[in-house]
């Protein structure tokens, strides 16, 4: 029965809209068309699978309690929120989302106790109402980058400053994996102006917060508010392992190669200018500053202005007479600046921060919130991700098929399911169970022990 | 540990007692040590420690480096901390650390404060003990880490070395590395001063200290829980007229005062609060109103430390609102004002959540602040480039000398002191005392104006 209501529903929107193509819904967000998502499309099995950690009742070494201790945050529609919300199973979960059709979900950390009862235990004085665990979490904005791109600004990007976004993926991935040893890391894109990062290992959640803001710590480069001129200073003789391999394996690459001409770094006065500032040597940015302020007109030869203009930087600062270590550090010193990581960093440093869940649909550009692969991110567009009314203009035309088990497999939306099950969900799970069932093993052997002794 | 009226009878009984004098004498205070302490003892070896605590705060606050920061702790701990008789140094030690235990565990404020000094003490007076004493106060912390194995040791050599040039060592890598887990030394790997691979971190002998302090951290912090539970349950009461005067007094005389409550029923009201900016507020203070008068907003990290210091100088809950609201409700509009931000600022007043009536920022916790993209908070002796705090400070009109004077300060980065010769420069008055809170700034300001006011008026009246 309740099929044949969906079904009635989708087909009215369908109807509305039969003079355009007449697969075509409009391209807003509503609440009625996030209500037929939430209804057909949201994938609420994996995700509370996901957050559930493997503790799903199965397993007799498994905490019960653990999914239902997690908050969960809903900004309803007109900026109402819900926060504390929690859940102990999918039904439970998905009824809810379905009932309060919310513009927003936020995750919160695994607390002590359940926070929806949390003002039952706050009578007891000591603070018992605490967070136990939470993803180490990494949030970045690429409005933070306005200083460096030119193209856009605000919430606004576009194929040309994306890469920055691809850069941060690549390198705090990498240094997620060969540095800090975790495996399970889920990229999503916010929907909007950027990239959200979840580290899932139990070692990760288990991190307090100091052991957090060191993480976030040793990525920062990137410093200092708004009223300094230059951002990143890399003292030091030589650079530590994981700067200089970001440096050689991804920036160095990316700003010669993409932002140099994407962003026309060097195309005008003011730009380069900007540049130059950021070389301590006075003379030697004058120097660079006549040269090319003179030679505007004969700079229309092929070559391109901007590299022209970086090779000369370069070989300004690596000529003999300058070959203090400042100078060539300076090199560095400016790629850094266009290109490297810029995080919020507050957002990594305490467990209690909330961050947006994956699927769901940003309310200003109607993009679900998907997965990114790190190891393809280059071919991630952040203009094709596909939109709620896409979505449902999609499901419209498949018709009404008994033969898929879910709906999301008639949409665009699959590629992105099955992407977060095979790749990210089911090792994760694996590795729960593997943790579970060696820390059962171990209980049961410490209680035998002590029985035999 | 008992204390005792007068009678002399003090036994070097700190040793076996779990005060853990290793080789050169650094306790690791681990358990109350069975001696009597007389009472002026218990207060004049407090007042010493204390002394010693807020040197090392003064010098955290002035961003010193760790050299310098080693220099300082040994030359404060020779002026306040030795005793002619080397046991009685080690007695002082424990007891006067136990006394500030007690007087230090009563508050968040001052459970932090308190382990954030005993941390970077304990953190100096280790790099200063021979390696032999270093290895048995490993021991001591029970940690059980094995030198890297020659084969491992050669596989990551190269990286080693990189990291050692890094931190300006030399490229000849030291010989005994520890691989731990990475969570052990969060300070090495918040600076990127190790190597680290697949979750461990390789921690050269001269930096294990990070080890053994991540330890001593813990359990002080777990034992300042502790003792303020005995505290509240029982001492303060049996001890009412005994030790809890000299506890409360010691916390007063040397904390500083507490500006979360504005002192003497200060009110400063909506209307006054640009002309007071330009007359008594602290440079970091002016510069995040004007930054907030020009965007009509200002990120988490400057509402919480302008926020905090608009109470402390004497702004009512009401008019907080009404001002952020103003301002704020321009770029975001009154409701979503009303929605996301008068939360957090009820809450800085104690009327949402926790309760806590949050205690302005002072400058050590300015100064130690990461101003990121588009924050304007921090301490702007500090966090600004040179350029513009030169411009800032013109436009405090300021130039010639004192400026000069100013920016040498800060070269030499004694924040504080560059504040109070702005402070100096701006009233055209000494300022002995020196500035070590925002709000501290803006009271003498207001005394000193007061009493200018005042001059000018009785002049008027002759």
């Amino acid at each position: 029965m309740a099929r044949e209501d969906d079904k009635a529903e989708a087909m009215e929107i369908d109807g509305e809209h039969q003079q355009a193509a007449t697969t075509a819904v409009p391209d807003d967000f509503n609440a009625d068309y996030l209500r037929i998502y939430y209804g057909k499309l949201f994938p609420h099995g994996d995700f509370f699978k996901w957050l559930s950690y493997g503790n799903d009742g199965k397993h007799p070494g498994c905490d019960e309690s653990y999914v239902g201790r997690r908050e969960f945050s809903f900004t309803l529609e007109n900026d109402i929120y819900l926060r504390f919300q929690s859940f102990d199973s999918v039904a439970a979960m998905e009824s809810s989302i379905k009932e309060k059709c919310p513009f927003k979900i936020d995750i919160g950390p695994v607390y002590s106790v359940d926070p929806a009862k949390r003002h039952a235990y706050a009578q007891s004085g000591n603070n018992v109402f605490v967070p136990v665990e939470r993803e180490l979490i990494f949030d970045i904005d690429i409005s933070d980058y306005d200083d460096v791109r030119y193209c856009c600004s605000g919430a606004d990007v576009c194929i040309d400053c994306w890469p920055l976004m691809i850069i941060t993926i690549k390198i705090l991935d990498a240094s997620l994996r060969d540095d800090f040893g975790f495996n399970h890391i889920l990229w999503v894109y916010s929907g909007r102006r950027g990239v959200h990062c979840w580290v899932c290992d139990s070692r990760a959640r288990k991190l307090n917060n100091e052991q957090r803001a060191a993480i976030a710590d040793y990525f920062r480069v990137y410093k200092g508010g708004e009223n300094t001129m230059k951002k990143v200073s890399l003292p030091g003789a030589v650079l530590h392992p994981f700067l200089a391999r970001s440096y050689t394996d991804v920036l160095k690459h990316f700003f010669e190669d993409k932002l140099l001409l994407s962003q026309q770094l060097f195309a005008s006065e003011e730009r380069y200018q900007k540049i130059l500032d950021l070389i301590p040597d006075e003379n030697v940015a004058s120097e660079l500053h006549d040269k090319w302020q003179g030679n505007r007109r004969s700079s229309v030869s092929k070559e391109d202005v901007n590299a022209t203009r970086w090779e000369q930087l370069k070989s300004a600062l690596q000529s003999g007479k300058h070959k203090a270590q400042g100078l060539r550090r300076c090199i560095e010193e400016i790629v850094f600046s266009y290109t490297y990581p810029r995080l919020d960093m507050e957002v990594s440093k305490h467990m209690n921060h909330l961050l947006k869940a994956p699927f769901c649909i940003h309310p200003k550009t109607g993009r679900v919130c998907v997965p990114i692969d790190p190891d393809n991110c280059d071919d991630f567009d952040p203009t094709t991700v596909p939109t709620l009314s896409q979505l449902l203009g999609e499901l419209n035309a498949a018709g009404h098929h008994t033969d898929s088990e879910n709906d999301w497999e008639r949409t665009s939306l699959e590629k992105s399911v099955r992407f977060f099950r095979a790749s990210f969900l089911q090792p994760l799970l694996k590795a729960c169970k593997e943790e579970l069932e060696s820390a059962y093993n171990a209980k049961l052997q410490q209680s035998k022990n002590t029985l035999t002794w | 540990m008992e204390i005792v009226r007068s009678h002399r009878q003090l036994a070097a009984a700190g040793r076996g007692g779990g005060g853990g004098g290793g080789a050169g004498g650094l306790p690791t205070y681990r358990v109350a040590p069975e001696l009597e302490v007389r009472l002026e003892e218990f207060e004049l070896f407090a007042i010493d420690r204390l002394r010693v605590l807020k040197g090392i705060a003064d010098g955290l606050s002035r961003g010193k480096r760790p050299e310098e920061m080693e220099k300082l702790v040994k030359e404060l701990w020779k002026a306040h901390m030795r005793h002619h008789d080397p046991a009685e140094t080690l007695n002082k030690d424990i007891i006067s650390h136990f006394v500030l235990r007690l007087v230090y565990c009563r508050t968040e404020e001052l459970r932090k404060w308190f382990l954030s000094m005993e941390t970077t003490l304990f953190r100096y007076r280790f790099r200063l003990e021979s390696p032999e004493s270093q290895r048995m106060l490993m021991s001591e912390f029970q940690l059980p880490y094995k030198a890297l194995p020659h084969l491992e040791f050669e596989a990551v050599k190269d990286k080693l070395s990189q990291v050692a040039r890094t931190i300006g060592q030399s490229a000849t890598v030291e010989s005994v590395f520890f691989k731990v887990p990475f969570e052990e030394v969060p300070d090495l790997v918040a600076s990127r001063r190790v190597f680290l691979s697949k979750g461990y971190a390789y921690v050269a002998m001269s930096q294990v200290v990070s080890l053994v302090v991540t330890q001593f951290r813990c359990n002080i912090s777990k034992a300042l829980v502790l003792t303020n539970r005995k505290w509240t349950a029982a001492i303060k009461e049996q001890e009412k007229d005994r030790l809890t005067p000299i506890v409360e007094a010691l916390s007063n005389a040397y904390f500083g005062p507490d500006y979360s409550q504005p002192k003497d029923a200060v009110e400063i009201s909506l209307k006054d609060i640009d002309q007071l900016a330009k007359t008594s507020f602290p440079l970091c203070m002016r510069h995040m109103l004007e930054k907030l008068r020009e965007n009509h907003h200002l990120k988490h990290g400057g509402r919480m430390q302008f926020g905090l210091f608009l109470k402390g100088a004497g702004l009512k809950l009401e008019d907080a609102l009404a001002f952020w609201r103003a301002e704020f409700s321009q770029k975001v509009g009154s409701e979503r004002f009303d929605k996301e931000y008068a939360y957090s600022i009820r809450h800085n007043y104690g009327k949402e959540g926790k309760r806590t009536d949050y205690t302005p920022y002072s400058c050590q916790k300015i100064i130690s602040a990461t101003p990121g993209v588009g924050d304007h908070h921090g301490c702007p002796y500090r966090h600004f480039g040179e350029e513009n705090l030169r411009a800032a400070l013109n436009k405090m009109g300021i130039s010639g000398h004192p400026l000069e004077d100013i920016m040498d300060k800060v070269k030499n980065r004694h924040y504080q002191l560059a504040c109070t010769m702005t402070f100096e420069a701006a009233h055209g008055i000494s300022c002995d005392t020196g500035i070590n809170h925002p709000n501290q700034y803006f009271s003498e300001s207001q005394k000193v104006l007061k009493a200018k006011n005042q001059a000018v008026q009785s002049q008027a009246m002759t």
